[in-house]
């Protein structure tokens, strides 16, 4: 019963994706993911995969527990699992080695997330937590589920170490994984992800010194063209303000990079890839930001269809790692129920954050003319350190010439 | 439909979105989106389960027609006759 032994053998990482060379194969760590600067621990629930198994750069290999709720992990690598060092279900430090991948092939040295430098040493000391045992031993997802759903897991045979009842153990129960990802997010706990929101913005409002720029947008073109093409379209093909705000962010940061990617080592490093991190709040309370990739790459329809996608997920905890690991830029949208305007606080180490204030209906002179407009406060919280004034003042100039011809973006 | 079948869709489309969420908290004349803080995104996935669950297809159009739990019972009872 007792886990000490396990934790002992514990390994921080001391490098970034060190390879070892044995014979001719190379060996890849598979590490406990930094899924944002605020993470220090993952809860290793579930392997999907177990040793031989090949696997390709991208595939979900893992199901790990956060502050952000149930991730599926990804694996870095293409190759063929070698070795799993630790068994489910454990709570591991950011950066313990939890398995080995053996290249197959070896030209393709997995890239370096943006984060893991940022992250080897988390903010907060590590402190190894616990995993607590009761008869029978059960996951503590198990355990919650069990006493939420009064069953008796004494009849239930348990496949993880030590015969604990894992949550695939209960797969005949009448229990489907939607139900087990819910009592995930209850079990992590309100607590948790403040403590997780807090470092990452202490953290910001620390290192980053930032600066707020503010323009109101008007979006008459914008709101009529959404008019016009969702007047026939179902549900499943309607598409909301947020698809068009995100493509016009994605052109205007095409013509100004200086804004998307990374500070880190005390220089800039700009992303060549556009990946949109967005602020969800969940309803439980917290928040989420997975990332939409290469916005700048797709259609209107597909940026909707990939906004609705990370909402849906965002909420039943499937997020992939890779999601809540490199966004190069975020936006948070305070929607129609919201307020004027949003400074938000920077994500380390992204350097700007765009606020979608709502839409507000105000008095403007055209020659002369008072008319109706709508207009749309964009505030840039942007750090001072990479970008100035005046690009800031470009950049959100350009965004709203891209929302005034909808029809292009 | 039957009144009686809607009422479970809604409720089962709703809690889709905010599990939360029953019956005896929503009150049917107000508007559903305040009555269960739901943001356009929410009240989006609540129409496209609607869809699934009835083949409904309800566009920007009727939105006002279905903007509380009693309009949106009316107007499915109407379109699955």
């Amino acid at each position: 019963m007792d886990r000490e032994s396990d934790h002992k053998e514990l390994q921080m990482k001391e490098e970034d994706s060190v390879a070892e060379i044995l014979g001719n194969d190379i060996v890849e760590d598979i590490i406990m993911p930094s899924l944002g600067a605020d993470m220090t621990e993952g809860m290793l629930v579930e392997w999907l995969v177990k040793p031989g198994d090949p696997v390709k750069r991208g595939d979900v290999i893992a199901v790990i527990e956060t502050q952000k709720g149930a991730i599926d992990m990804e694996v870095y690598h293409t190759g063929v699992i070698s070795e799993i060092l630790h068994e489910p279900i454990v709570t591991l430090p950011v950066g313990t080695v939890m398995a080995r991948v053996t290249l197959t092939e070896p030209g393709e040295r997995a890239k370096v997330t943006p984060l893991d430098s940022v992250t080897v040493t988390p903010l907060d000391s590590i402190s190894l937590t616990h995993v607590e045992t009761s008869t029978p031993l059960a996951s503590p997802v198990v355990r919650k589920m069990a006493m939420d759903q009064r069953l008796d897991l004494t009849e239930v045979k348990g496949s993880g170490p030590l015969g604990a009842i894992l949550l695939r153990d209960l797969s005949g129960s009448n229990i489907d994984r939607t139900n087990a990802i819910e009592v995930d997010d209850a079990i992590n706990t309100k607590k948790a992800m403040r403590g997780a929101i807090a470092s990452a913005m202490s953290k910001s409002k620390n290192e980053i010194p930032h600066f707020y720029q503010s323009l109101d947008i008007e979006l008459g073109n914008a709101l009529q063209w959404l008019k016009r093409t969702n007047e026939d379209r179902a549900p499943d093909q309607h598409i909301l303000l947020l698809a068009l705000l995100l493509k016009a962010a994605a052109k205007a940061l095409m013509k100004y990079p200086d804004l998307n990617g990374f500070y880190q080592n005390n220089q800039f490093v700009h992303a060549e890839e556009i990946h949109i991190g967005n602020v969800i709040s969940l309803r439980q309370g917290g928040l989420v930001v997975p990332a939409i990739h290469n916005v700048d790459k797709l259609s209107v329809d597909e940026t909707m269809e990939a906004i609705r996608d990370i909402s849906v997920r965002g909420r039943s905890g499937h997020l992939r790692s890779s999601e809540l690991t490199d966004a190069t830029i975020t936006i948070t949208n305070m929607g129609e129920r919201g307020t004027d305007t949003v400074f938000g606080v920077i994500y380390p180490p992204q350097v700007a954050i765009i606020g979608f204030g709502k839409v507000r209906e105000t008095p403007q002179l055209v020659d002369g003319d008072l008319v109706n407009s709508e207009v749309m406060s964009v505030c840039l919280s942007a750090d001072h350190r990479v970008i100035d004034g005046m690009l800031g003042a470009k950049f959100l100039n350009a965004l709203s010439k891209q929302l005034q011809k909808p029809e292009l973006l | 439909m039957k009144i009686q079948e809607i009422k479970v869709v809604l409720m089962k489309a709703i809690q889709e979105i905010a599990p939360e969420i029953e019956l005896e908290d929503i009150d049917v004349d107000e508007d559903l989106r305040d009555e269960c803080d739901l943001d356009s995104m929410d009240f989006l996935n609540y129409l496209i389960e609607i869809k699934k669950l009835t083949g409904v297809k309800i566009t920007e159009g009727d939105y006002q027609n279905v903007n509380t739990f009693k309009k949106m019972v009316a107007y499915l009872e109407q379109k699955t006759e």
